[in-house]
């Protein structure tokens, strides 16, 4: 080839393969071009909508604005629970790189005590990760002025203006409102399933107990946003709209405040709890378990100090006993009995049964209180004095299955449905309770013996004193049976409309009246004449009631006396109440822990009540306890 | 007397000037001078000190576009020798800088000798290659191979990967245009795919992390993804107009990072849209067909592989660029031919302008 190449044409040719070199870069251009404007196609108009959504993600941030939780106030319109706005100083971990020298160098401008830092210590463990947490709560203006002067040493701390929770009267019905503390992650799950996730952003705390936490969405609100631009540091440049959170609903109670103040009072050192109901709504007037605490102490995490004291005091003052506590009801069983007995036909009122003072079963002596027996009872003496024979033969008589049948009725053994979260079943006994409770078979079997003292509420019975305030309250409202409850009615925050708990029966027990009478007559008899009647002389009111003691420690065969027994082993002292008995307003179940007899320790808490609640009068000093007759 | 000695001074500044090459220079200076300002104006304004390169570039361009080719020539070999020889000096003393060993410090100033071989490599292949150019045999290409191989590695090792593809693609269009065999290219391409695996392994670790989140930038989002997610982001926002000139909420919260230099092209992208975007390429198009038409109607072999390279370099620059910036190729240190701020690349590509306005006009003046 090459030797019959012309000289001449040599470079022409080459030109040619040169220029050919060109033309291929050139197309080798315009294709990757076409390449390039073929991604800027794909990227600008194909995903065009994507792209502008990931470009407003990056720079709109939602900032929440944490709505005012709603007030809570009793029936006469005291405030029970509110809201302060205060200083905080608060540190956010993720921006601390050492938080221990933040925290010393930040005492060395404010005090900081061990209490705050242990306090904080706990909150970093349960917090979610990017929030800012207090090392210090209610700054004064003074430290506020002392920290902005050296805020600049401190990146990641910074002073917040918060609102706080505030309880006004303390430790006074701090089992019914219950408190509010910080978001955990128990706390976040009940959030999130109940789709309130988005709500909650930015709100830090949730109503942990009581009517604070059963009412939690509607105290709560709703969050209002901020959309707030921000750069690529996250520093905001500019706002571009707000949302206004809507305040939270405010709550009116059945409670009333001076009643419950009264009959916390006359507890006086003494564990136990009281419910007061009015019978003809259910609405709750009083609910008292004492001891008290004071829920403040919870609202920005509880300091460990004063968690150990609540928590490990023999006396258990987070217990709410009203509803958690399952105590026999004793004595203040029979009136239910004797219900029950008319109504299942096994007696009539003037039936009467003689009172050797000992009943015999399967060659066990069950023992009446009063030696030697009350002689010839009938159904009114029975309960006026409180015969223990008689309903030692009526419970066997009846049979487990027809009593416990009569009781579940009058809502013993079962939730009432009370608006606070976490109430206690108690124990209706019967062989089918029996065979859930126990595994070994031998257990499980029911013997006749065991009815017997159930018919004096000993024995397996235990009731919550709030099922034992609902079944008075069902007698004394002739069978009309409500729901126990705490809120009366809730306002609107944007409205202002109220919502009422509407008092709807929960059942109506088809009692005959003139049975029903005889019960109140019996009951009546007891403050007038019985064991009732001390606690009760001089009332300018006709009340109804039944004392009841509730043996905590068997001594076999043994005679009680009081005195000998240690005082955590004492019985516990009851009283079921309801007055004015024509027309009942109030109803009551008082219960003392180891009070010993109901009639010496209970009942005269039960006269404080209503002789306030009826007559507007305050106690002149503390219940004396003196010799009465047992029960 | 007076009128006609302005009338040959006018002729003597624009003799030698090309004018498609100026016009369409002049108008990317200017859509660039405008990015530059709106990347810029909201902190550190950086648009007058653009404006000077410019300045700067176009003297620099006007001058080295007096020199006809073959004076030219001259340059190459002192300028390849003392661009190597600082090359060693910079991987023997070189001050490190991110991890990089790139730059030498003459104690009051510091400069990147890699810069000087952007064009010191193609002059040299070009003067080496005319020179030959009677009796070009095979293994000329590979002395020419091996002239380019030299900086090159010497460049990639530093590591600047972005200047060591400038430099190396120059070299090698050199190379394609006088003449390298098609199979040698066609062999030299399998062998590149065979060897990329090994190639894979010699990568530093960034060099690697850069093409892994081209192929998935969610991978590492905070990392060497960040810059390829905020400059997508940037550019199909922008949509088919634009958000307008100054209104890209990407570049002014500052998501867009180095959104005056390498990345300047998401800024433009975002204000501008499709429409600019559609603008900025065929301006780059008209660019390199003006540049091709000269490389095509080049007198001397020199002249034709330089303008060549030259030409493919510009289209190199800004493919690279847009095609990283805008997610289809890894990120290396490219800039946006006359968009991305900074003088020294500025006063590089304006003299490599200048070369193709001399080869251009004084081929003219030697036919006449």
């Amino acid at each position: 080839m090459r030797a019959r190449q012309s000289p001449l044409t040599a470079p022409d040719r080459e030109l040619d393969r040169f220029r050919f070199r060109v033309a291929f870069a050139g197309v080798a251009v315009l294709v990757a071009f076409a390449l390039l404007v073929a991604r800027f196609f794909h990227l600008q108009i194909v995903q065009h909508a994507y792209y502008t959504t990931r470009a407003e993600d990056n720079r709109i941030s939602l900032v929440p604005i944490v709505p005012n939780r709603g007030v809570i106030v009793d029936s006469k319109g005291v405030v029970l629970a509110r809201n302060y706005s205060a200083f905080t100083l608060e540190i956010t971990p993720s921006k601390v790189d050492d938080l221990d020298a933040t925290i010393d160098g930040l005492s060395r401008v404010i005090e900081v005590l061990p209490k705050d830092r242990k306090r904080f210590r706990r909150l970093l463990e349960e917090s979610k990760t990017f929030e800012s947490l207090p090392i210090r709560s209610r700054l004064t203006e003074e430290e506020v002025a002392r920290f902005a002067a050296n805020r600049y040493l401190f990146p990641g701390v910074e002073v917040k203006a918060r609102l706080f929770r505030q309880y006004p009267l303390g430790p006074i019905a701090s089992h019914a409102i219950g408190y509010i503390s910080r978001i955990n992650k128990r706390d976040m799950e009940i959030i999130e399933e109940s789709d309130q996730a988005a709500n909650y952003k930015g709100t830090d705390h949730i109503g942990k107990t009581g009517i604070e936490q059963k009412y939690e969405f509607q105290l709560h609100g709703e969050t209002g946003y901020e959309q707030v631009e921000i750069d690529a540091g996250g520093r905001a440049i500019r706002n571009l709209s707000r949302t206004a959170p809507v305040q939270g609903n405010n709550l009116t109670l059945t409670l009333d405040t001076k009643l419950q103040e009264m009959a916390e009072k006359a507890f006086g050192e003494r564990r136990g709890a009281l419910v007061a109901i009015e019978p003809s709504t259910g609405g709750i007037l009083a609910l008292v378990s004492t001891p008290t605490f004071d829920p403040n102490l919870f609202i920005d995490g509880i300091r460990t100090d004063d968690w150990d004291l609540l928590n490990n005091s023999p006396d258990k003052p987070l217990l709410n006993r009203a509803l958690n506590g399952a105590y026999p009801p004793g004595s203040t069983f029979k009136p239910f009995m004797a219900l029950a007995a008319l109504e299942t036909g096994k007696r009539t009122p003037g039936q009467a049964i003689s009172d050797p003072g000992f009943f015999n079963f399967g060659g066990h002596q069950f023992r009446d209180d009063k030696k030697g027996g009350h002689g010839s009872v009938d159904m009114y003496k029975s309960i006026v004095h409180s015969c223990d024979t008689y309903y030692y033969m009526l419970a066997n008589d009846m049979g487990i299955d027809s009593i416990a049948r009569f009781m579940r009725h009058l809502g013993f053994g079962q939730r009432t449905g009370v608006d606070i979260e976490g109430e206690s079943e108690g124990v209706l006994p019967s062989p089918e309770w029996k065979k859930r409770r126990f595994k070994r078979p031998e257990q499980q079997k029911w013997f006749a013996g065991e009815t017997i003292s159930i018919g004096i509420g000993q024995g397996y019975n235990a009731y919550t004193p709030i099922q034992l305030a609902q079944a008075t309250a069902v007698v004394a409202n002739n069978g009309i049976m409500f729901r126990p409850h705490l809120v009366k009615y809730i306002t609107d925050s944007r409205t202002g409309e109220k919502t009422m708990i509407e008092p709807e029966p929960l059942r109506i027990l088809p009692w005959k009246r003139q049975h029903v009478e005889v019960i109140k007559k019996a009951m009546i008899g007891v403050n007038t004449q019985g064991t009732g009647a001390r606690a009760f002389a001089g009332a300018a009111y006709v009340s109804a009631g039944k004392t009841g003691t509730a043996q905590v420690f068997s001594l076999k065969g043994a005679d009680y006396k009081a005195s000998r027994v240690k005082k955590d082993l004492r019985d516990h002292a009851l009283f079921i109440a309801f007055a004015p008995a024509d027309q009942p307003k109030i109803a009551l179940a008082v219960l003392v822990e180891n009070g010993g007899f109901g009639a010496q320790s209970a009942a005269p808490i039960a006269r404080m009540v209503f002789d306030y609640y009826l007559l507007g009068k305050l106690p002149k000093g503390a219940a004396a306890e003196d010799d009465v007759e047992d029960d | 007397m007076f009128q006609q000695f302005l009338q040959r001074l006018r002729l003597r500044l624009v003799e030698h000037l090309d004018g498609p090459l100026l016009l369409i220079m002049l108008a990317l200076m200017t859509v660039g001078l405008s990015t530059v300002y709106s990347a810029t104006y909201d902190a550190n304004n950086r648009a007058l000190a653009q404006a000077l390169n410019m300045a700067v570039g176009l003297c620099a361009m006007w001058a080295v576009a007096q020199f006809p080719p073959q004076k030219l020539m001259r340059f190459a070999v002192p300028l390849y020798v003392v661009g190597v020889v600082l090359l060693v000096l910079v991987f023997l003393f070189g001050v490190k800088v991110n991890g990089a060993r790139r730059w030498l410090s003459l104690g009051f100033i510091r400069i990147q000798p890699s810069e000087l071989l952007k064009l010191g490599v193609p002059l040299m292949l070009a003067w080496y290659f005319h020179k030959h150019e009677a009796v070009l045999k095979l293994r000329h290409y590979l002395v020419a191979g091996l002239l380019l191989l030299v900086p090159f590695a010497l460049i990639a090792k530093q590591p600047d990967l972005g200047t060591a593809i400038l430099v190396g693609a120059a070299g090698f269009y050199v190379l394609f245009f006088a003449g390298l065999p098609w199979q040698v290219i066609i062999g030299l391409a399998a062998t590149g795919a065979g060897a990329a695996p090994f190639v894979w392994t010699m990568l530093h670790d960034y060099q690697r992390k850069r093409i892994l989140t081209l192929i998935d930038p969610t991978s590492d989002p905070l990392g060497s993804g960040y810059h390829i997610i905020q400059s997508t982001i940037a550019i199909g926002s922008g949509g088919s107009f634009g958000k307008g000139w100054l209104a890209g909420t990407q570049t002014h919260l500052e998501f867009i990072p180095e959104r005056h230099t390498d990345f300047i092209f998401a800024v433009f992208s975002e204000e501008r849209g499709l429409l600019g975007n559609s603008v900025l390429v065929l301006l780059y198009l008209l660019l390199i067909g003006r540049g091709l038409m000269i490389t095509a109607n080049a007198s001397t072999l020199f002249a034709r592989v330089m303008a060549g390279s030259i030409t493919l370099s510009l289209f190199t620059y800004a493919f690279v660029n847009m095609g990283m910036v805008s997610g289809i190729l890894p990120v290396v240190g490219v800039p946006l031919p006359f968009m991305s701020y900074g003088g020294t690349a500025l006063v590089t590509l304006s003299i490599g302008i200048g070369i193709l306005m001399s080869i251009q006009t004084h081929r003219m003046l030697v036919r006449q």
